[in-house]
């Protein structure tokens, strides 16, 4: 007796090849002809046509070849500029909340119940400060960013970004829809990662997936502006700072975008060769963006998240970087020993040791990089008078306090711009690390999509570190 | 009883709307009777639904692509606790890609009680693509006209009655991020989940092809005898014609046979929410 199911097969199979190729056309033809009648019955049309539509219109403008890229730099650097701007009073307030008037108190109400040293400063100086530090510095920009980004993506403008940005995909030998992924990966890499599902061929999904990590995410952005603000900014006439502040960390974000476009080149040249898929992308109508549901979704959706995310990680991150300080081994600090061995190799990648101690502790957050690294700048520079001992996290009341502890430490601009660059170009997140290997099920190109930002970044900070020193800018 | 158009079923109800009560439940669901999918293009208001439906937040996006993994949520309705599936939005099930994988798969293997078809009202005839393709796999469906005041704005006016009859499935116009129509389309979702209204679905036309024809109803003889009660068979032999890779997998390791067996959605869906869930 046969088995009815490879019998069925067998038929199928015998029965294709007389049915021919032609017969997935027809089937698709079918369904077309047969949705055309449907709708024509159902829908009645207006007998005028519109005098003007206002979609069309927007649309010419917005992705035209002439307008579509400077309106895309413009509405980007606005947005900055509002989120830099804004975020600069609650940032301080929040400061002088959480670090200048609740530390002291708990730590009075610490040694009033007799807390032993340790106990205070992990709990307090370790976990508390990490925290409170990562809220003032990070719920301000975000609570402005985010709701201003959500407005422009409800009101329909990514997908016109994808229009724009497809051509050139395209010409890089990537999928055009990797201009979605792409998008997705401003707000998390994770999400961006999970996004290339839109993409049918594998070829180009993996293109995206190891090229999203050079889309600026939620947990760098706030580094960004930090940086930004502080060394860009204080460097032009005051009127000029929020400006100019902005159009640094777009500046950072469009070469993001390049290097998306010149690896994924690379790529579909080089490992994963083949030409480019074509697609149809819909462009949805314009909608009345809703505002108060934007606010609110996007202050519990993102906001709240982001920062939960931030605090968990930043918590036990504190707790890490105190116990560091405060273990001495030979007279020296845990702390102290991993940044001067790290210091040799970072001055390489114009960059310093305190730096990169600060990207191994943030690899489960990159949120926490400038708390990090002011704490252990602090201890490494012996700063005395600011803040209360090894590995506390200190109260700082403007930028101008931050950017004397890091000159203190050494920084020049170039330290600046070259930690800008390296936030752009280094390993994603452990997050979006585990991501990839979900969604690639390979441990070959999660190691590709780790290993090949980080050496990128490397390749780029050395290349500008060495060029400005010969040329003697530092 | 045979339901094609949208006038609501038991008409003594019409005075009492709020007897059926919807309680939203988020995510907290640990038993529910009747699975929901919620299937439609890209950009139609399909995550509105859902939010509008279990009172969840789920963030909606103005672009194509926004869901690429299930969402799933609760809600209760009619005495009833529903189980809500929002699957990535596609404009075909011909499961080309991830998305559409996943959607195919849910609605053919998960045989959810009841597939809410979103389409947009203002991009009618695309959309029936997509709705026409459901129908094909599944009877107990519900078409979810969305986004009636942009149509309006347009001065597009649909004929949902016309169309419900045409679709042999209820149609249900819908504004769902004004909340407009999510009460009637609870009542036809509850309906077809009872058996209360029992869709006749249109099915496509023969094809003009008489080799097509003939040898699409000669696979259908075979797949009828090899599993009897199979609710799809026509479908599965176009697949089969079309060289579905997946399809022909499901019949060599018998997962197509478990769907001849009537609803079992315990084992094959749960098969299928592990597996996203891994995802």
């Amino acid at each position: 007796m046969s088995d009815p199911a490879a019998d069925l097969l067998q038929t199928a199979r015998a029965l294709r090849a007389e049915v021919g190729a032609g017969m997935h056309d027809q089937l698709a033809e079918a369904l077309y002809t047969d949705a055309a009648r449907l709708a024509d019955r159902a829908v009645t049309r207006p007998d005028e046509r519109p005098r003007f539509d206002l979609d069309r219109a927007i649309d010419r403008l917005v992705t035209s070849r002439t307008w579509g890229f400077p309106i895309m730099i413009l509405l980007l650097t606005v947005v900055f500029w509002i989120t830099i701007q804004g975020a600069n009073v609650p940032s301080r307030l929040l400061a002088t909340l959480l670090l200048d008037t609740v530390h002291p108190a708990l730590k009075d109400g610490a040694s009033a119940l007799g807390f032993p040293w340790w106990l205070s400063g992990v709990l307090f100086d370790g976990a508390y400060l990490a925290g409170a530090w990562v809220i003032s510095v990070m719920l301000p920009p975000m609570a402005i960013f985010f709701p201003l980004f959500t407005l422009l993506e409800d009101f329909g403008y990514l997908p016109r970004v994808a229009f724009n940005l497809d051509r050139l995909f395209s010409r890089a030998g990537a999928h055009g829809k990797q201009a979605l992924s792409m998008t997705m990966g401003f707000g998390c890499n994770a999400a961006g990662v999970v996004a290339t599902r839109v993409i049918d061929s594998p070829r180009e999904r993996l293109i995206a997936i190891l090229t999203n990590n050079f889309a600026i995410c939620n947990g760098r952005w706030p580094t960004l502006i930090m940086v930004s603000t502080i060394f860009i900014g204080s460097a032009v006439p005051a009127a000029l700072a929020g400006l100019v502040s902005a159009a640094a960390v777009v500046g950072i974000a469009v070469l993001g975008v390049l290097l998306t476009f010149a690896v994924s080149w690379f790529l579909s040249r080089t490992m994963l060769k083949g030409e480019a898929s074509v697609f149809s992308l819909e462009l949805p109508p314009y909608r009345p963006p809703r505002i108060w549901q934007t606010l609110y979704t996007s202050v519990i959706d993102r906001t709240l998240i982001v920062l939960w995310r931030a605090v968990t990680m930043a918590v036990p991150a504190g707790v890490v970087i105190w116990t560091m300080s405060n273990v001495t081994i030979g007279g020296q600090s845990a702390a102290e020993h991993l940044v001067n061995l790290l210091d040799g190799f970072g001055w390489l990648l114009g960059l310093n040791g305190v730096i990169l101690v600060a990207y191994i502790v943030a690899i489960p957050a990159n949120e926490i990089i400038i708390p990090t690294i002011l704490m252990l700048t602090v201890l490494t520079a012996g700063l005395s008078g600011v803040g209360e001992g090894a590995g506390v996290m200190f109260e700082l009341e403007s930028g101008n306090a931050i950017r004397n502890i890091l000159g203190a430490g050494g920084w020049t601009t170039l330290t600046a711009i070259n930690l800008m660059l390296f936030s752009l170009i280094h390993n994603p997140c452990s997050t979006t690390i585990l991501t990839i290997y979900h969604e690639t099920r390979s441990l070959k190109w999660t190691a590709v999509a780790t290993a090949l930002p980080l050496l990128l970044g490397f390749a780029v900070t050395f290349t500008l570190a060495t060029a400005a020193r010969l040329l003697g800018w530092v | 009883m045979t339901m094609t158009t949208n006038t609501l079923p038991g008409s003594a109800c019409a005075t009492c709307p709020m007897s059926r009560h919807l309680a939203r439940l988020g995510v907290r669901m640990d038993s529910w009777d009747y699975v929901v999918a919620l299937a439609g293009n890209p950009n139609t208001g399909k995550s509105t639904v859902f939010n509008a439906l279990t009172g969840l937040r789920q963030h909606t996006g103005n672009w194509p692509g926004k869901t690429v993994a299930r969402a799933e949520g609760g809600f209760e309705y009619g005495d009833k606790r529903y189980k809500i599936v929002d699957l990535p939005g596609t404009y075909s099930l011909l499961a080309a890609s991830a998305d559409e994988e996943i959607a195919r798969d849910f609605i053919l293997f998960g045989q959810p009680d009841v597939t809410v078809i979103v389409v947009d009202a203002t991009r009618l005839e695309r959309n029936l693509n997509l709705a026409l393709q459901v129908l094909e796999i599944t009877d107990k469906a519900v078409v979810a006209l969305n986004l009636m005041d942009e149509a309006r704005r347009h001065k597009l006016s649909v004929d949902e009655r016309r169309l419900a009859r045409d679709l042999g499935v209820p149609v249900v116009p819908l504004t769902a991020r004004r909340g407009e129509g999510i009460a009637a389309l609870l009542q036809m979702v509850h309906g077809v989940a009872t058996g209360e209204i029992k869709p006749r679905p249109h099915h496509l036309a023969s094809t003009r092809d008489s080799a097509l024809d003939r040898a699409v109803s000669q696979l259908v003889t075979r797949i009828e005898a090899a599993f009897p009660g199979l609710p799809n068979a026509r479908w599965v032999a176009l697949r089969l014609l079309d060289g579905d890779a997946s399809i022909e997998s499901a019949i060599r390791d018998g997962s197509l046979g478990d769907l001849s067996r009537g609803p079992q959605t315990a084992s094959v869906a749960e098969r299928l929410v592990l597996a996203g869930a891994a995802s």
